[in-house]
Formats: structure tokens, sequence, C-alpha cells
């Protein structure tokens, strides 16, 4: 019996040892911030980073908690020789512990609705901006429906690389003749509500901003809506997250978030140019 | 095969089919491994040269083929197959006290579909354009429209789709056999809540596999008739893909998904479970103790299974996906953290005034906790749909599955291995060689997918071959250097875990039936079993599995075919009676 008893001291501190080791680092990289996304540039995305810190808050609690926990009991109840007691279970310690994580999981889950709402319930506000994004292999194109405010018609059949007309705007429709199309920029005006019509032509692609904290699959036979309104200028990263084939980890594009002005004159530019 | 088992190679007897299982677990989880390291080390040195690879330096479609088939492989191959076929078909029949499965020629031809599958994925490597680039998760339009979308998309994707049909078919069969051996093979006085938490962990992952793969294969039949037959059941009209205008109409890219999640969230519980099953199982035998709360810990696996089936949606937050869906499926993720919180807390309770003997099994089983919590709270933020539009495919996911599912998963392979390995060859496995396993890949895991973490929070994406992309993403370059290296040392590390298997075959300490005076039925007789398992012997079961240090029993276990004994049996125990 000896040899088990001076056997179980130094698996229990290695394992003391690592845990510890996992929680700090856990905890002091998290704490510290230096691994995280970049500033929020929407209230929406405000409202996802404050449920993001509730949930990391929580997490962090038990993590650290169950984690500890378990090296403590390594610890106490390695073998030393003594008689392990029998034990078979204890109904009120099941429900306080079961209770307990039906409170704190589905309470947090409750919580997190009103992020997911605000984008994903609730409309657009009336008079925002429309731009349409359309995900193909491997880029995204961006399209304004100019003056008229209304997009003109699509036909695949009418898509063509040759004739510059990679959407398939159909010529026949008035509505598309001042529409503008784009592709490595998406420009949009600083504090002005956008709503974005999120499509694709070929295969499964992602329209995710991580400033927006908003991922959308762009899906071929859908047009799925999203908005935003964003209050910083600045450039921010448009990358494509669902597995598009060969090119995937290209397909890029740059959200361009300027002052009205700016924003005027890029259509105007864009406008000249198509 | 040393030992009364006969080795043959289409034998029926579950013991041998059990061992083929693993022997194919292991030859598939090299693979995977390998196939992993070659994707790690190009993530940290893009320009490397490589061996196995065409042309030596990696381009973005050998990348996706091989994030494609390291997937396939290790979900299927490896996490299905170890857990539940390799050591369910081995012990369950011992477990229950029976001689053989129900059906044992349904069982032999269960393993050969699944091994038939495995050859028909691996040639996939084989044929023009490659392997499949869609990820094992083989999204249409991408998947379903031949090679026009891409390399490997050709009959690299055909053979992926008929390798996973068969796959199917193979655990249909032994999904069947396995509920019906546990419903009628039990011996005498095996009752439900007598039997080890294993046979009930292999029980209601069978009906998972039962269930959700047969809603796979019926996808699988529908894609591989919307590639090759002209049917639209995944893909809408309009497509144009290179400038080619595509004839179907009418399909829906969101049906693939949703069939295909329906399998695929069950599929994560199909392995894990059995994973949880031998953890209660390990951290009982070797505390010495009863297996606390065992109501409660059969309630919380059934409870995991059957939510289970309700929450594959959290895999389409951002998909397209009515959003007042989405919430729902959010409210079902987060009640199974009740149940797996449950089992975490029966787990420490069970340790807590044992006597905590730390044998190899004994550490990977403690292993699986600590992995099971750090994997299994990461998925309280991914519940969430909110959180999810920052963190869907992102490395958090990557880091969450890889922690939940697969290392938790193989954690709990290795504690069944080191566990039954004395019974399975009647030798025993080198201790010191068994710790030294453990700890270096337990550190080595937490070195790997610790960082992956922080790398998916500030917007790391999966599935990049490189990071030409986004400017942001070269700045987390030191991270993905880090996790190569731990990636590379802790694969070495597994070097010691076969020398020592096929060592230990051969030339490994003979312990005594029973070396960890455990109770179940299998420790009652000799190593390896005999063909038959019990012999002649008169098979009765009079307790549960976990009577561990039962007060005024001078031994500190009984077991379960121990007859009634009043210096500590308080009340009669019977054969038949129900408890």
């Amino acid at each position: 019996m000896t040899t088990r008893v001076k056997g179980s001291t130094l698996p229990a501190i290695l394992f003391a040892l690592v845990i510890v080791t996992l929680v700090v680092h856990v905890v002091v990289i998290f704490a510290s911030g230096h691994f995280a996304a970049p500033g929020p540039i929407t209230a929406d995305a405000r409202a996802v980073d404050h449920q993001f810190r509730l949930t990391l808050y929580l997490v962090g609690v038990l993590f650290v908690s169950t984690q500890l926990a378990l090296v403590l009991g390594i610890w106490l109840f390695r073998d030393r020789g003594q008689r392990a007691r029998f034990i078979p279970g204890n109904n009120a310690l099941e429900t306080l512990w079961i209770g307990a994580a039906i409170v704190l999981f589905l309470g947090l889950g409750a919580l997190g609705r009103k992020a997911w709402a605000a984008v994903r319930y609730t409309g657009p506000e009336t008079g925002s901006l429309q731009i349409e994004v359309t995900g193909m292999q491997f880029q995204f194109a961006f399209r304004y429906p100019g003056p008229d405010g209304r997009f003109g018609r699509l036909d695949p059949a009418l898509i063509s690389a040759a004739t510059s007309n990679p959407l398939g705007i159909d010529p026949a429709d008035p509505d598309g003749r001042d529409d503008i199309v784009t592709s490595g920029t998406l420009a949009v005006p600083v504090g002005k509500p956008v709503e974005l019509l999120i499509r694709s032509q070929d295969v499964i692609h992602n329209f995710f901003v991580r400033e927006l904290r908003l991922q959308q699959d762009a899906v071929p036979g859908l047009i799925v809506p999203v908005h935003f309104t964003a209050d910083r200028v600045g450039q921010y990263d448009i990358v494509c997250t669902q597995l598009c084939g060969l090119g995937h980890q290209k397909m890029h594009a740059t959200l361009n978030v300027m002052t009205e002005s700016d924003y005027e004159n890029f259509l105007k530019t864009q406008a000249a140019s198509q | 095969m040393s030992g009364p088992v006969k080795f043959r190679l289409f034998s029926t007897d579950h013991k041998v089919i059990g061992l083929q299982y693993c022997f194919l677990g292991m030859i598939a989880v090299s693979t995977g491994v390998v196939l992993s390291l070659l994707m790690r080390y190009h993530l940290a040195w893009p320009k490397g040269h490589l061996p196995f690879i065409a042309g030596g330096i990696m381009t973005p479609e050998q990348y996706l083929a091989l994030v494609t088939m390291h997937g396939t492989i290790m979900v299927f191959f490896v996490l299905t197959t170890a857990p539940q076929n390799a050591f369910g078909t081995y012990f369950l029949p011992l477990q229950i006290g029976a001689r053989e499965m129900a059906f044992p020629v349904l069982n032999m031809l269960g393993f050969w579909l699944t091994f038939a599958a495995f050859v028909v994925l691996l040639a996939a490597f084989l044929v023009p354009g490659g392997a499949p680039i869609s990820g094992w998760t083989a999204y249409p339009p991408l998947s379903g429209l031949g090679d026009i979308t891409g390399p490997g998309e050709g009959a690299g994707q055909t053979l992926w789709l008929v390798s996973i049909l068969i796959f199917c078919a193979g655990s249909i069969f032994s999904s069947i056999n396995f509920i019906a051996t546990t419903i009628d093979l039990r011996a005498p006085g095996m009752t439900l809540m007598r039997l080890p938490l294993t046979v009930w962990a292999w029980f209601f992952t069978s009906i998972l596999i039962l269930l959700s793969f047969s809603v796979l294969f019926a996808a699988g039949v529908l894609l591989l008739l919307d590639r090759s037959f002209g049917t639209s059941f995944f893909l809408p009209a309009g497509l144009v893909v290179t400038g080619q205008l595509q004839t179907h109409s009418g399909g829906s890219p969101l049906l693939w998904q949703h069939l295909f999640w329906f399998f695929g969230h069950p599929e994560v519980y199909i392995a894990i479970l059995p994973g949880m099953g031998v953890t209660s199982q390990v951290l009982a035998n070797f505390s010495r103790k009863p297996v606390f709360g065992y109501p409660a810990m059969v309630t919380t696996l059934g409870l995991i299974g059957l939510l289970g089936f309700g929450v594959w949606g959290h895999h389409m937050f951002v998909s397209g996906m009515n959003p007042y869906s989405g919430f729902s499926f959010s409210v079902l993720t987060m009640s199974i953290a009740v149940p797996s919180a449950a089992k975490t807390f029966n787990w420490l309770a069970t340790l807590w005034h044992g006597k905590i003997q730390f044998k190899t099994p004994m550490l990977f089983a403690l292993g699986f906790v600590s992995i099971f919590i750090t994997g299994g709270l990461s998925g309280i933020f991914l519940a969430q749909p909110a959180v999810d539009n920052m963190l869907h495919s992102t490395y958090f996911v990557v880091a969450h599955i890889h922690l939940v599912m697969g290392v938790a998963a193989i954690f709990g392979i290795f504690a069944s291995t080191y566990y039954w390995f004395p019974k399975m060859f009647g030798r025993a496995m080198c201790e010191s060689l068994g710790r030294w396993h453990f700890w270096l890949t337990f550190v080595g895991t937490y070195c790997i997918f610790v960082p992956m973490h922080f790398l998916g929070v500030a917007g790391g994406i999966r599935r990049y071959a490189d990071d030409s992309g986004a400017g942001y993403l070269a700045a987390l370059q030191p991270l993905h250097t880090f996790m190569t290296v731990a990636a590379l040392l802790t694969a070495a590390a597994q070097g010691i875990f076969f020398y020592n298997f096929f060592n230990s075959i051969k030339n490994g300490e003979i312990p005594g039936p029973n070396p960890w005076n455990a109770n179940t039925l299998e420790w009652t007789v000799s190593s390896p079993p005999p063909p038959d398992n019990f012999g002649s012997e008169k098979i009765e079961v009079f307790r549960g599995a976990y009577d561990y240090s039962v007060p005024n029993s001078a031994a500190d276990f009984i077991p379960q075919n121990a007859p009634f004994d009043s210096a500590y049996d308080t009340i009669p125990v019977t054969p038949q009676r129900e408890s």
C-alpha cells in the first residue's frame, strides 16, 4: 500500500500546476484585452459586445471555479491510504446545481435576445439607404440604386464579365439604367441608416465586418436584409467566412464609412465610370 | 492474436469485430493527424516545403482538400468509430452478461461497410482533381454542381458522398444491433438501473446514430441525385458559376444545412456520450466510490441525447434562417448546458471523499473532465445568436469543437484503451509510459487549442489557406506558429502511446483478470475473454455497477455478480429484483 500512497502526490501536484497555469493564462489574456475584436462602430455592435462581456464574466467565473474545484478534489482526496466514503448521491445538491444551471444559462440566453432582435427582428429605419451586396467566386459586388432609388431587374442569363455586366442588370429595365455597381469598396455615409440586401449568384458566401459585429451568409436564391448605422468614419475589412472555393481566403472588400459629402462624391465618380 | 479469441478476418465474434474497429480507428486517427499537421505546418510557414504535397508548396485547393478530409476522417472514422463501435462492440455484451451481440452477422457487416467507406473516402485523394474542397459539411451549391465550382468537386466529391452513404449504412446496422442487444440480452438481474453507465451511454448513442444517420443518408442520396442526375433539391435557379448559367431550379441550399445539422449536431453527442460513460466508470473505479447521483447520470445522458435533436439550428444562426427560429434554437441549446453542467458537478462530487488512484485511465478521465469544462463553456458564447454574429466561422468555433468533441472524446478513447487493454489483450500497458503520454498530451492539447480562442475573438477566420485576404490577419500569425509547434510536439508524444500499445501486446506484464478491482462483469472472466465470454458459468447479477467502499464490506469493491452477503447487504438482493 505504501508505494501507492507515495505515488499519488506527484500527479496531484502536476494537475494543480497545469490547471492553475491554464486558468491564470486564460484569465490574464482575456483581461488584458490583447486579443479582441476592434472597437464597434454601431450601437448594435456595442450591444453584441455587452452581451459578449456578460457571457465572458459568467463563463469566466464558472471556468475558474470548476477547474479549481477539480484541482482541489484531486489534491484533497488523493490516495493516502484512507478508505473512500460510500456516498451514492444527494438529491438536495443535485436539485441545487441543476436549478442554478437553469437560472444562469437560460437567464443569460434570455438577456442575449435583445442584441439579436435589434438587428434581426426589427426592420431598418424608414428612409434607409439600400445597397445590394452580391457574393460571387471570389469577390463582392455592391449595387446602389442610383438617383431613382430603385434597383433594376436582374437576369442571370445576362451576366457577363466581357460586357462588364457582372450582375446581369437588364438593360431593358429603366430602373436599372442609373444603378451603380462597385466591387472592392462598399461606401456608406456616416450616421445614416443603411440596409444591405445580401445575395449570391453562385455558391454560399458570407458578409462579415468585425466592427459591425455582423455576419450574414449570402445564399443563392435568397435575399437577406440586414441593417446598421455606422457612427465612425473609417475603413473596415469585409471578409467572406463561408467556405466558397479555392479563392475563399482572398475574397475581400472594404467597408468605407464616409462623411456625407465624400459619399456623394464617391457616387458621382462611380456613376461617371459606369 | 494470443489467447482464446480466434482472430479471423470475417469473424462474427463481437470481440474480434471490436478489435477490428479499434485498429481501423487507429489507422484513421493517424491519417487524420498527419493531414492536420500538414495544414498546421502550412498555416505557420506558408512557403515551407511539405511531404505528400504535389508540388511541395501547398496550394489553397490542396489546403481545403485537407480541411475536408481531416474533418471527415476524424468525425466519422475516429470519433464515431472508436468510442462507440470499438469499445462498445467489444464490451457491451460482456458488461451486460451476454454471450454475443444480438445479430452477429449484422455486426460483421457493419464493420466491413465502415472499412469499405474508409477506402472509398481515401480514394478521393487519387482521382483527377483530388479530394473535395467543400469541408466536412459539404454545403451545396459548392458541393452540388461538379468540378465547375472548384477542384475536387468532381469525382472527389462524388466519392466523398458515396463513402458517407456506405458509412451511414454501416453505422445504422451497428446501432440497431446495440439497441437490440441492450434491450434483450441482459443477464438475469441486470436491470436497467444496474447497467454500467458505459452501457447507458452506448445505448443512447445508438438511438442517436439510428435517428441521425438515417437523415444524413437521405440527404446524401438527394445531393448525389443533384450532382449526377440533374435534380434540384438543394440548387436554386439562376446560378452562374464561372460565367456559365446552370440549369437547376427550385431547390434550397438551406434545406441541406437543416438535414445535415439534424445529423451533425447529434453527431457531437455520438462522439462524446461514450466518453462521458467511460469517464463515469473510471472516476468511480479509481476513486473507489460509487458514481455520485447514478440516476441523475442516466437521466442527463438521455436528456443530452434528446435535447441534442432540437438544437441543430444553432449552426445556422447567420445562414439566412428565420431569426425567430434562431432564438428558439438558442434557448434549446442553452438548455443542453444544464444536463452537461449537472454531469460535471456529479463527476466532481464522485471524487469528493474518494481515494483517488492515479492510474493512467484515471489520469485521462480527470483530463476529460477538465477538457470538457473548458470546451463546453465556450459553447455558451456560440449558443447565443447575437454573440455568434461575431464568432461564427472564426477559430473560436474551431477551438470549441476540437476541445469538446475532439479532444474530450479522444481522452475518453485513451481512458478506455488504458482501462480495458488488460482485458482485451491479457497484458497490461506500461504505466510510466502511460503517465508520460498523458501529461504531454494534456499540456499539449491545451497549448494547441487555448490560443485558438483568442485567434477567433480577434477575427481569425477558419478554412483560410493563408492570410492574404484581410490585412489584419497577418498580425495574428504568431498565434498560428505557436499552435503549430504545440501540435507537432503533441503529435510526436502520441508515438509513446503507439509504442506502448504495440509493445505491451507482446511484452506487457500479465495481470490478473481484474487488475483494477472493478465491479462490472467483464472483469469476472479471464483476459482475454473466452470466445463465448462466460463459458459454462451461470451469469446472475445482484447489484449495481458501482458498489465501491460499501460500509462493512472487507474489500472495497463488490462485483455485480456477488450474491447476497449479510455482512453488508442491508436489504435482500436477488437477481430478479427490479430496482
